[in-house]
């Protein structure tokens, strides 16, 4: 590891750490009434509401930090299982080569130009209930509330494993090219243990910069089906649904801009700090490609 | 070539029969609703939009009826096909996302190359930063904020609907940006590459101008990663016009396919998804004569 930080990465990493302490403490420090609906709805920000307030009175940062915590635990979860899948997916492609990785690779060919998206929508809403029936049965209490949650997470980062497959196939084709690999295989090291001892200790970096980089596109497809109203639903809410409610509150009539410029900065400021983070880690690796 | 061609009946099938397992198969029938039919009724209502009988032979009929060009009828909107459907709201949605397309790749190309014609200088690292911004702004974060900037206070450019070509240019444009981005990133990364391969040099050594060097030579070979970038850029379109469609109150495929969702009406999503990667896959078809092409040319 290098002793300095790559240029670039301090200012994101900052920006990240100040948003999650935000989130996660946040919401803690409000007193429990801000929360609960008010006769003061649709407020402008005040000193009391530096967000203003919803249709409800609800305190709008209030709801944005606890937002916040949504969108980041589907952004961080489902990256990481896009991670497990990418990683694989790449590992077994690249090491096993020939026609295998040919029709493995030409399958993510196909799946990048269908509308994953669309079907994960079909999918979620599908699969939703059966899951709450299922965990009535089972008894299992703390998923019946979050089963949409679950299922978004699950399905969300059943989508976004394609880029990171790529960029780990490729990598795991040039490893194993390097003399150390060939070494290793001379002295009698096996299939696993040369994948386990050499080539994923290897990966490991720009494996990292593509979770940086899955997470904010998490984020973002969870937003989009949150604002169609077919991802997280009351009364969770996310950056998301947060953005649809603000959407829906400007008009020509009265416009609540309050609720749309303030989600947005935060879901904005994140995605940015994400990408920009991403990019100064890959750049300070070397690497290529989004 | 011919083994792509021949590759696409076997996409649909899967995309036809994964719509339709994962519609019929889950709870909820299409004629639920706070009152329950009478049995009857509701029999009656199943035997017209031809959902009884065991699942495989729905199937079957379902496939019968796709390969003769029905997408049978809606059972929200009572007494439309599918097909009607689809071909008043599939223009619009089509329109929405050439416009767009075409948008990012002229602006995506124009920043891309503007930016890596001046290496590390400030205008460089300018362009940079508005491409980055521009990724973080999905959409549905754009688009309200355009239309409370353009329509409501500035009042210039209307807040929704679908009727004028004024209408048009700020959905398009909401839909495009991002992805304009993408393009330029992925462009300005390839023509740094490019410039400095060794034809360049011969070209400068030459002594054409910088701009023939850039657009003239350099630019044929550094499109390439830009076109293969297009069959998946148009997936993320059509998704993304879902979105746009909602925001600007167009009457687009997209508003029906979300009502579809949660009508549970199976054969409108059906339709819907079948008709979008038809449309995917004779897409990236294209793009990969084009590409051939491209890449032939400039090997000879």
């Amino acid at each position: 590891m290098r002793k300095h930080l790559p240029p670039g990465v301090p200012l994101p990493a900052f920006v990240l750490l100040v948003m999650s302490l935000a989130v996660v403490i946040g919401p803690l420090l409000f007193p429990p009434s801000y929360d609960l609906p008010a006769a003061l709805t649709y407020s402008p920000p005040t000193l009391a509401h530096p967000c203003g307030t919803d249709l409800n009175g609800r305190d709008l940062l209030l709801r944005i930090l606890n937002g916040g915590r949504i969108s980041l635990l589907v952004g961080i979860c489902g990256a990481s299982i896009s991670l497990l899948i990418g990683t694989t997916y790449g590992l077994v492609a690249g090491s096993a080569r020939g026609s295998i990785d040919n029709s493995m690779m030409r399958l993510v060919d196909i799946l990048y130009s269908v509308p994953r998206l669309i079907f994960i929508l079909i999918f979620i809403n599908a699969f939703n209930e059966r899951l709450q029936v299922a965990a009535n049965n089972q008894g299992w209490e703390w998923l019946v509330g979050s089963s949409r949650l679950v299922i978004l997470i699950l399905s969300l980062g059943v989508i976004e494993w394609l880029t990171m497959a790529r960029i780990v196939r490729g990598q795991t084709l040039t490893l194993q090219e390097r003399s150390y690999v060939a070494a290793a295989r001379v002295l009698g090291e096996g299939y696993w243990t040369i994948l386990w001892r050499h080539l994923l200790p290897n990966l490991a970096g720009i494996v990292l910069v593509y979770l940086t980089l899955a997470i904010p596109s998490v984020i973002i497809d969870e937003a989009f089906l949150s604002f169609l109203g077919l991802g997280v639903q009351a009364p969770q809410s996310s950056w998301g649904s947060l953005l649809s409610e603000g959407a829906a509150s400007i008009n020509p009539l009265r416009s609540a801009w309050w609720m749309l410029l303030f989600p947005s900065i935060a879901l904005l400021t994140t995605l940015l700090a994400l990408y920009s983070l991403g990019d100064a880690m890959r750049r300070s690796i070397g690497g290529k490609g989004h | 070539m011919l083994r792509r061609l021949a590759s696409l009946p076997v996409v649909l099938l899967c995309v036809v029969t994964i719509t339709f397992f994962l519609i019929r198969l889950s709870p909820g029938g299409p004629f639920d609703s706070e009152r329950k039919l009478p049995a009857a009724i509701e029999q009656q209502l199943l035997a017209k939009y031809k959902l009884d009988g065991p699942i495989l032979r729905q199937y079957t009929s379902y496939l019968g009826d796709l390969i003769h060009g029905d997408l049978r009828l809606s059972t929200k909107y009572r007494n439309r096909s599918v097909n009607e459907i689809l071909a008043q709201t599939l223009p619009v949605t089509l329109t929405l996302g050439a416009t767009a397309l075409l948008i990012a790749i002229a602006a995506g190309v124009w920043l891309g190359a503007f930016a890596a014609s001046r290496p590390g200088s400030l205008a460089e690292g300018g362009a940079l930063a508005v491409t980055l911004l521009s990724i973080s702004l999905p959409s549905f974060v754009l688009g309200p904020l355009l239309i409370l900037l353009f329509s409501i206070k500035l009042g210039w450019l209307p807040v929704g609907g679908w009727s004028t070509p004024q209408q048009l240019l700020l959905p398009a444009v909401t839909l495009a940006i991002p992805y304009a981005a993408v393009i330029a990133r992925l462009l300005h990364d390839s023509l740094r590459e490019t410039l400095a391969e060794d034809f360049v040099r011969t070209a400068r050594a030459k002594g054409l101008s910088e701009h023939a060097v850039v657009y003239r030579h350099a630019l044929r070979v550094a499109i390439l990663p830009v076109v293969s970038y297009l069959g998946p850029l148009a997936a993320n379109l059509l998704t993304g016009s879902i979105v746009v469609e909602t925001i600007f109150h167009i009457p687009g495929a997209g508003g029906f396919f979300v009502n579809s969702i949660l009508n549970r009406d199976g054969f409108l999503l059906g339709g819907v998804v079948i008709v979008y990667c038809l449309l995917l896959v004779l897409f990236n078809l294209a793009v990969d004569l084009s590409y051939r092409f491209l890449d032939r040319r400039i090997q000879s």
